[in-house]
């Protein structure tokens, strides 16, 4: 009786937590004619919307934008936070502790208290409507993020296992490569799929700080799509953008589910 | 979107620092040496973080106290507090204060409580706990701009499912709409740190209490929550924080239409729309001091608290 319970609340949750996406997905596969049926499911499927905006330069370039622009912010992220975990994880010095709080002063401030400076700055240094004008200001979130998750997945590495294979007679080059790397590599990973979650995520900055397709990312070219139908809004083009947007997130949460569960969850486990 | 939460916590045993190792002959000199190299290898990520960050805040306090209107340059000039006074006697800015509040605290409360629920149905769940990671995983994944348009398309009458309603035509429909959109993407959040919480509360001290006759809601107030009221209060704090910021959602289903602007959307139309840097950087800073102040008040009033987690990732 009470195991079906937690059974049916399950189905619940799974439910909810679909939905939503399945009918973004349905309205993306509904034809003008039938877009206002006010059914869940298409009646009639049809893949005409996204011939549409994979056709349209507007939407190509901006996903190609998104991609690299969420790329390069993942790796600079990565390569500066990975030194700066290791560090806190296992060397000792002077200001350690007001490193990691400083970071989640960093995380949660909001980002809209320095667009307008970013705007004026960005416009007399040229990085307007350009990759860096996107990529440093993500680096602001994209750091504390990565840095945290790094930190957290550091302390659970077994760190003797280095000197152990010291001790057994390789160089520390050849311990650190075959043994801390791929002790690291899980966590790397995860950050680097969190961080660009969250540069792919990106509005606030997207909008303000980008002014054609030059350097406009989906999440702002999708608030831009030109409205000429019944709604002021192409409804089918965004869905099926919606949809493009969202099977890279599909995948790296079917992949890499336990994952990225420990990656969230880094900050409060006790493992 | 929220970002994950909490000071990291490291496994049961955690390696010694290299330098601070008792016992270990450990040289002043190879100390100094390890804490400059420390220094190395953390200064770029730190020097970085302050650059994108600290530089620009301060920057938007000194453009907050000048009159500086792009569409008129040449009239850019030190006014000392004028836009905060100007900001703090317009009624708009209070009805956004209000908006935001409302949104924030009406999101956050369903959230803790829905997350609560799902955390304990996870713990539960024998079957299908895959099923139900990914189907958590999928809206903290998603865009924000596209879960604002699923629920703004699931509102919209002529296109939905759902209804014949124009829910995003009048004030506080528009607000169940958008806080059914951030309930939705941050619950997951919510749910997974709580579970992870949920661990320090061994299941023997569960059933125990049911076998001494505790009610439900007992072993609820007496057991589970005080085994994971740190942790719920470090999610507590992330929420509000991130909700005090909300801006996608409503940028992308009302655009501040019928009493909806958040104070994130006051500040963007100020300064991106109407391209007054100084008013809109008053705003900015207004808002920066609301997280900042949330945030310190939270720490100071949950001190104890707080300490405890730091505790616990000490052992």
């Amino acid at each position: 009786m009470r195991r079906a319970a937690w059974a049916a609340a399950s189905l619940l949750v799974v439910a909810v937590g679909l939905v939503p996406v399945l009918w973004i997905l349905s309205l993306s596969l509904k034809s003008p004619a039938t877009i206002t049926d006010q059914r869940f499911w298409p009646s009639d499927p049809t893949l005409e919307n996204y011939r549409g905006i994979f056709g349209s330069a507007l939407f190509t370039r901006a996903l190609l934008n998104s991609v690299g622009i969420g790329l390069l912010t993942t790796v600079l992220a990565v390569a500066l936070a990975t030194p700066a975990a290791y560090a806190l994880t296992r060397l000792d010095f002077r200001g350690k502790a007001l490193v990691l709080p400083l970071t989640l002063a960093v995380a949660v401030f909001p980002p809209v208290a320095v667009v307008g400076p970013l705007f004026d700055l960005w416009r007399a240094l040229r990085l307007y409507d350009t990759w860096p004008g996107l990529i440093l200001p993500y680096l602001s979130f994209a750091l504390p993020l990565a840095m945290w998750t790094l930190t957290a997945f550091f302390r659970g590495i077994p760190w003797e296992l280095e000197g152990a294979a010291q001790a057994d007679g390789a160089t520390p080059w050849q311990a650190f490569r075959r043994v801390v790397v791929p002790l690291a590599r899980p966590g790397v990973l995860t950050a680097a799929i969190l961080v660009f979650f969250f540069s792919w995520n990106d509005f606030v900055f997207a909008i303000s700080l980008t002014s054609s397709d030059r350097s406009r990312t989906v999440p702002a070219a999708l608030a831009f799509f030109p409205g000429d139908e019944r709604f002021g809004q192409p409804v089918g083009s965004i869905a099926a953008a919606a949809v493009v947007v969202t099977v890279p997130v599909l995948v790296a949460t079917l992949v890499f589910q336990r994952r990225l569960v420990a990656g969230l969850t880094a900050g409060v486990v006790t493992r | 979107m929220s970002r994950p939460g909490g000071p990291p916590a490291p496994a049961g045993t955690r390696p010694r620092p290299i330098g601070a190792a008792p016992g270990r002959p450990a040289t002043r000199r190879r100390r100094r040496r390890r804490a400059r190299s420390a220094w190395w290898l953390i200064a770029p990520a730190v020097l970085t973080m302050l650059a994108v960050t600290a530089y620009p805040v301060l920057y938007a306090c000194w453009l907050s106290l000048q009159r500086y209107d792009l569409r008129f340059p040449d009239q850019r000039g030190f006014v000392g507090l004028d836009n905060y006074a100007a900001v703090l006697s317009a009624p708009v800015f209070w009805t956004d204060l209000g908006a935001t509040l409302v949104i924030a605290g009406i999101a956050v409360a369903i959230q803790l409580v829905a997350g609560f629920g799902i955390a304990l149905t996870l713990r539960r769940a024998v079957v299908g706990r895959r099923a139900v990671h990914a189907a958590l995983l999928l809206p903290y994944g998603i865009i924000t701009v596209v879960a604002a348009f699923a629920w703004q398309y699931a509102a919209t009458p002529d296109l939905s499912f759902v209804s014949d309603r124009a829910w995003l035509a009048e004030r506080w429909s528009s607000f169940a709409v958008v806080i059914a959109t951030e309930v939705w993407k941050a619950t997951p959040f919510v749910a997974l740190l709580l579970l992870a919480g949920l661990a320090a509360v061994p299941e023997e001290l569960l059933e125990t209490a049911e076998v001494d006759g505790a009610s439900a809601w007992q072993r609820f107030r007496q057991v589970l929550l005080p085994g994971i009221r740190p942790v719920l209060l470090v999610v507590l704090l992330y929420r509000i924080l991130d909700s005090i910021r909300v801006f996608d959602t409503v940028f992308v289903q009302t655009d501040g239409a019928n009493g909806t602007e958040t104070l994130s959307l006051l500040a963007y139309d100020q300064l991106a729309g109407r391209l007054n840097l100084g008013l809109g950087s008053a705003v900015s800073v207004l808002l920066f001091a609301l997280s900042a102040g949330t945030a310190l008040t939270f720490l100071l009033v949950f001190r104890a608290d707080l300490r405890q987690l730091a505790r616990r990732e000490e052992r």
